[in-house]
């Protein structure tokens, strides 16, 4: 018992981490129909950009301050990642807009690829560490319950509650904010939203800033526990089943998606994994996914549209 | 309208019913149509019209009613089953395959008469051969009947309005098809393409014995060319009879007031 | 002046339903075709035929593979590599378990077996569009990446999903030179290039091209979505599955599954971008300009930097190589949606009527 809830609890940890990079990715589709595949290009590029500010700044200015460093190459890394996102609005999205999804999931495609490229070319290709004091040892939790308890990474837990967090901060800022309203507007029907004098440019904009925090934190946290490498551009394509089963358009899908799909994966590999050589929860997702899709093609809250003709 | 022998009734559609999510954009809607009649469906934007043409052709699924084809039930009709009852049509935001020349438009409206298998058509053997010249030709006749000669091997994307307009037609003509369903065939057309249009209209359906059924909002050419018109309004029916007998009904005539106002 | 088109009036329908119905792209294509048969085995050397024609060729064949669902058919897929993995390995297996297999035979029912996982692949495209069948591709990468990799029945229990296949023999040709392989690759290519073409052009190949423009209008004239998706996912996944082959057979001889990894899958979705989505030459540009640019820029970076005083490492050279992709993606879908088949035939056409362009 101790066990399965340790391997659940795991799942629901890994989960709110996909959550959070799933939340990216139904931002972005929302606000403008594009279906980011460079979110994981971005975890990356904003995982780099922490590690090696963080390893440079104290280098530059001489200090030792490592709580100042991190500080410093956090406020860096969000205006590398605004950056990021005014030069795809500016480049790409502005040059594309009405395309099929099919065309701009191929640009994002093209932009995973170039992010991909230019962070390795400025920041190197190794393993860089990012130390930004998360806790690294375990714990014990529930003793009196259960014999034994059952052990927690204090680390795991950390980051779930940041996740969780986040995406709270997120989806009362998409309530509450006018900026939040706007971004709604624009979702529902971008032609109407245009018409009342939103500027969809600056909308997107805002958007993919937004997908870039979300990115950097993801980055920050994933880089923290694996270090920040080239491994990190895949977490995209492992939160992409969330997206599929929470529907591209809902922020409440993306959530719990993204715990479904972290749970599954956790007791899939333990309890299913060993049956069949281990290695599968990389398309164990995906087959859920799939599975679902035939069912119910629009996601779980996603809004079944008939085709007008 | 007068020459034709306007037959028994071959399409009949009883209590139909269809809604998205909270709309209602059809409801309990009967009417019929005769063999070789023009039937004219009119009524104010959003009335339901495209709605109607859609579920006779299996687009959409309403949640009520039954389509009666030439005595055959079709409880859930859909398209497939349509196009080979002999039912083609136009859409009203021009639907042509943008990214493929006139010619080819055309081609795809004989793609259920073609019976060559994949791998004939990869060899390239004397069924595919034949095949392919034989729909060509009869292809060709349409091109001449609506006077696209010219425009045979452009991509219907640079063409302009009126004559994707024709495209569309000639396209649902390839499929020779019994029952001709048209949305809005003359919409943003100007006063000469209309009347070639409607020369068009009026000839297929002389010529062929082809069934039309026909949204138009201008009424000048509903009321000149059709035999019989229904009106529609919010998804309800308001009218139906002779173009002499709707242009007399109040229902109608207030709706179209209302509309106007 | 010798390349136009006017003044040949075509005398019937038949004429112009040719598989190339201008009289001199017939010449042009045959004369290619002759010269890559008897012209470029004198010409060309050991490292040219392995660095460059072969992966060519074979490439080019998993590109119209592609570009016949992509392109033309309007169904995405990133699992390409999948695809070429299935025919490999599948064709691998033929090899071995049935005595007698000759191989051509073998790479054949490769090709085969991924046109029926194609099918299988290819079902949800009848449910869901774009972004959604994306995944449904990607769920066949991942899941065909690691059955290779585990499931050791399906690579004779080699470790690590490794197997090398040697003696390449057809009838009683002995394909050991790269000049064998090249021009075995060749005929190939040759005969199933023809073939797309001839699909494309023919009922079938409107009927995809029909769904991909406006699937709607396409089911009301009575074509059958089932029909016609799921067998573009099956002619598409024959010619990936068949390159899967030859990649594995001829070109590698000993592979192991990262050999058609997801990064495969995307190579090959940019050929079509690249080359030309819905234009089988396109797929011939695509392949050709995704393995010459990396072998000409490990050349030329090393130059450039040489004159600024700069020190190219190999690692820099493949960032700025997948850096240039990336942007040269977002450029043509920007700018040329239809790639380098485009700039092409819009050459052409100036070259038609030169010099009076009137
Ligand atoms: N696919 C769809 N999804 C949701 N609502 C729809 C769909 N198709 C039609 N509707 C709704 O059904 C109602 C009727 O629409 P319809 O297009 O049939 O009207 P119409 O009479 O053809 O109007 P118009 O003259 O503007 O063409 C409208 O309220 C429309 O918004
Ligand atoms: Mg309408």
């Amino acid at each position: 018992m101790s066990f399965f809830l340790e391997t659940l609890l795991g799942g629901l940890m890994s989960g709110m981490l996909y959550s959070l990079v799933a939340l990216g990715f139904v931002l972005i589709y929302k606000a403008s129909g594009v279906f980011n595949f460079a979110q994981g290009a971005m975890v990356l590029f904003a995982a780099l950009s922490m590690a090696r500010f963080s390893e440079w700044i104290p280098q530059w200015l001489g200090m030792d301050n490592l709580f100042m460093a991190n500080l410093l190459a956090f406020a860096i890394s969000v205006v590398v990642m605004f950056t990021v996102a005014w030069l795809v609005e500016r480049l790409v999205l502005r040059h594309l807009v009405n395309q099929e999804g099919a065309t701009l999931l191929m640009a994002t495609l093209g932009i995973a690829y170039f992010l991909d490229g230019v962070g390795q070319t400025i920041f190197g290709s190794d393993i860089y560490k990012i130390d930004v004091g998360m806790p690294k040892e375990p714990v014990m939790m529930l003793e009196n319950i259960f014999e034994g308890g059952i052990l927690i990474n204090k680390e795991d837990f950390v980051a779930a509650f940041i996740s969780a967090l986040l995406v709270v901060a997120l989806s009362i800022f998409f309530q509450k904010t006018a900026t939040g309203r706007a971004l709604r507007a624009v979702a529902d029907d971008h032609q109407a939203a245009q018409s009342i004098g939103i500027p969809l440019d600056r909308i997107w904009v805002i958007v993919w800033c937004v997908a870039g925090i979300t990115a950097l934190v993801a980055g920050i946290i994933w880089g923290s526990k694996l270090g920040a490498q080239f491994s990190l551009s895949t977490v995209a394509l492992r939160a992409l089943p969330v997206v599929i089963l929470g529907g591209l358009t809902s922020v409440p899908g993306a959530i719990i998606g993204g715990l479904i799909i972290g749970v599954g994966e956790k007791i899939s590999e333990v309890y299913l994994g060993p049956m069949v050589g281990g290695g599968i929860e990389i398309w164990f997702a995906y087959m859920l996914a799939l599975m679902f899709l035939l069912f119910r093609p629009q996601g779980l809250f996603g809004e079944k549209i008939i085709d007008r003709v | 309208m007068s020459g034709r022998n306007i037959g028994e009734v071959i399409l009949d559609l009883n209590n139909i019913s269809l809604s998205f999510g909270g709309v209602k954009a059809l409801t309990d809607i009967s009417f019929n149509v005769r063999e070789h009649e023009i039937r004219a469906i009119i009524g104010p934007n959003g009335a339901g019209k495209s709605s109607m043409l859609n579920v006779i052709n299996g687009v959409y699924r309403p949640q009520h009613g039954e389509i009666i084809l030439r005595g055959e039930h079709f409880a859930n009709m859909n398209s497939y089953k349509a196009a080979k009852a002999g039912l083609a049509r136009t859409f009203q935001n021009i639907a042509l395959f943008k990214g493929m020349s006139v010619l080819d438009n055309i081609m795809t409206g004989r793609n259920l008469k073609m019976k060559a298998n994949i791998l004939q058509q990869a060899f390239w053997l004397g069924p595919a051969q034949r095949e392919e010249l034989e729909h060509r030709l009869k292809v060709e006749e349409i091109i001449d009947f609506l006077e696209i000669q010219h425009i045979r091997k452009i991509p219907v994307g640079r063409l302009p309005y009126g004559l994707q307009k024709r495209v569309d037609l000639a396209r649902a003509l390839a499929m020779e098809p019994q029952i001709l369903l048209l949305d809005e065939p003359m919409a943003g057309m100007n006063v000469e393409e209309k009347q070639d249009m409607c020369r068009f209209i009026l000839d297929v359906n002389d010529q062929f014995g082809t069934t039309v059924v026909l949204i138009e909002h201008d009424m000048g050419v509903v009321m000149d060319i059709s035999d019989r018109v229904v009106v529609l309004d919010y998804g309800k029916k308001i009218g139906d009879g002779t173009p002499d007998e709707v242009r007399a009904n109040p229902d109608v005539i207030s709706a179209y007031l209302g509309a106007s106002h | 002046m010798f390349y136009r088109e006017n003044g040949q009036f075509k005398t019937s329908y038949q004429a112009d339903q040719q598989i190339f119905p201008i009289p001199q792209d017939r010449w042009v294509i045959l004369g290619i075709v002759a010269f890559a048969f008897f012209g470029i085995p004198l010409l060309v050397d050991e490292y040219l035929f392995r660095a460059i024609l072969i992966p060519f060729l074979i490439l080019s064949l998993a590109a119209l593979g592609v570009n016949i669902l992509v392109g033309y058919c309007g169904q995405i897929t990133l699992g390409a590599g999948a695809f070429m993995a299935v025919g490999a390995y599948a064709a691998y297996n033929f090899l071995i378990r049935v005595s007698g297999m000759p191989m051509l035979g073998a790479i054949l029912l490769g090709g085969i077996t991924a046109a029926l996982v194609g099918i299988v692949f290819g079902i949800p495209s009848l449910r869901v569009r774009g972004l959604y069948l994306a995944v449904a591709t990607l769920a066949a990468q991942f899941f065909w990446d690691w059955a290779f990799l585990r499931v050791k029945w399906f690579t004779n229990d080699a470790s690590s999903g490794s197997v090398s296949v040697a003696n390449l023999q057809l009838f009683n040709w002995s394909i050991e030179s790269p000049t064998d392989k090249y021009l075995f690759c060749l005929g190939i290519l040759v005969v199933l290039g023809l073939m797309a073409k001839n699909l494309v052009r023919g009922s079938i190949g409107r009927q995809w091209m029909a769904i991909r423009d406006m699937d709607v209008a396409a089911t009301v004239i009575g074509i059958r979505p089932l029909y016609a998706k799921l067998s573009a996912f099956a002619v598409s996944s024959f010619y990936v599955g068949v390159a899967g082959g030859l990649w594995g057979f001829v070109h590698l001889g000993s592979w192991e599954p990262a050999a058609f990894s997801i990064d495969r899958s995307f190579q090959l979705l940019f050929m079509v971008i690249i080359g030309g989505m819905g234009s089988i030459v396109g797929s011939f540009f695509g392949a050709a300009f995704i393995v010459i640019l990396p072998i000409f820029l490990n050349q030329m970076l090393p130059l450039v930097g040489g004159l600024f005083g700069l020190e190219v490492s190999i690692a820099l050279v493949s960032h700025v190589e997948i850096m240039i992709f990336g942007a040269l993606i977002i450029f043509f879908l920007i700018v040329e949606p239809h790639g380098i088949a485009r700039l092409w035939s819009t050459a052409r056409e100036k070259l038609r009527l030169w010099p009076f362009p009137h």
